[in-house]
């Protein structure tokens, strides 16, 4: 049996896990500027595209590692959890979560790394997350139908596809690639 | 140096944050995340004000347990958003970048740009545990373990926000 991941699950290791992994998540989006609403939303007004180069490099980098040291039989895969698949909902609230990146300048993360920089916008937000919150714990009971549509399970790309977890990251690492690529001849474009 | 630091080449820096999410993998299981820390807090809040109610919900009830026995304020996600924060703080201090400010474009006022964040933060909170995720916990972590709901959530992020950019544009133009 492999060894990883390691079952950081006693009070003690899992508080380390936490600040550990919660610092370097905060120090890597304040070096990367998505703690900056203006850098953030350049994004949907095509002035800066910070967002989507990092999110998409940190999502290669850690899938091809992750589906490496599974292949390699370094990391157990049926210890990893895989985000369960409810389509409905999910593309209902990525719409909605859209909308209010825009509006708001943030998204959860990243608000959460403004207000740590100064950012009163960001405090705003937080508060905003707040009441979101509570508003929407207090419908649930009634968003049932919604909430509970077309439950797909742990579904995976690779599963999908019938191909090997490690193509498919290695086939995403190609397209992000070949988009950065592109993008970067668009924008320095004379 | 006068002005702060500039910011990091945005593929270092991704490359850096898949490391930090690849150890979270590694060393957890589970990856990041970011807006469950704040259904810990409201779960918490109404288990203080409102125990019986608290429990009875779907969401809240998740978090406090049906008999309120588990404690939403010391879970893991309140932990490292808690670090997540302190992290931040300091590489801005370190790079000179620290600063009381309003985020916002020439076009609007501190004001409204406080409400407009307020009402930001409202919607993605509502589509976020629609969702059951946010940027963090759905779209990086649920992305590097090629979840079909995690990418489809994503493609729906990126339509929503440009389809309602130009209704926000003063704001940031």
């Amino acid at each position: 049996m492999s060894a990883l991941p390691l079952d950081a699950s006693g009070p003690v290791a899992s508080a380390v896990s936490a600040v550990l992994l919660g610092a370097g998540f905060g120090v890597a989006l304040e070096r990367a500027g998505l703690g900056d609403a203006r850098k953030l939303t350049g994004q949907f007004y095509g002035t800066d595209f910070a967002v989507f180069k990092v999110m998409f490099t940190a999502i290669v980098v850690a899938a091809v590692g992750l589906a490496g040291l599974e292949a390699l039989g370094v990391v157990d895969a049926a210890r990893v959890y895989v985000a369960p698949t409810w389509l409905v909902p999910q593309v209902a609230g990525g719409l909605v979560f859209g909308v209010g990146f825009v509006m708001g300048g943030y998204c959860p993360g990243t608000g959460c790394t403004a207000a740590a920089t100064g950012r009163l916008d960001g405090v705003a937000l937080i508060g905003g997350m707040l009441a979101g919150t509570f508003l929407f714990g207090e419908a649930l009971p009634y968003l049932g139908r919604l909430y509970g549509a077309t439950p797909l399970g742990t579904l995976a790309i690779p599963a999908l596809l019938g191909a090997p977890p490690l193509a498919v990251a290695s086939g995403v690492a190609v397209l992000a690639v070949l988009a950065f690529v592109t993008l970067e001849r668009l924008t320095t474009a004379p | 140096m006068t002005g702060p630091a500039r910011y990091a080449n945005p593929y270092l820096a991704g490359a850096a944050l898949g490391a930090v999410l690849l150890a979270a993998f590694l060393l957890t299981g589970h990856g990041l995340g970011a807006s469950g820390a704040m259904s810990a807090v409201v779960s918490a809040g109404v288990e203080a004000v409102a125990p019986t109610h608290a429990r009875a919900n779907p969401l809240f009830g998740a978090w406090t347990g049906a008999d309120g026995s588990r404690s939403p304020l010391s879970d893991w996600i309140v932990i490292e958003v808690l670090a997540l924060m302190a992290g931040a703080a300091i590489s801005a201090r370190l790079a000179g970048r620290w600063r009381a400010t309003v985020d916002r474009g020439p076009g609007i006022t501190d004001r409204r740009r406080l409400a407009w964040a307020a009402g930001g933060g409202a919607l993605m909170a509502c589509g976020a545990r629609l969702a059951r995720g946010c940027t963090s916990g759905l779209g990086l972590t649920g992305g590097a373990t090629l979840s079909v709901g995690a990418w489809a959530f994503l493609l729906a992020l990126f339509v929503g926000g440009y389809a309602a950019a130009p209704l926000f544009r003063k704001a940031w133009r």
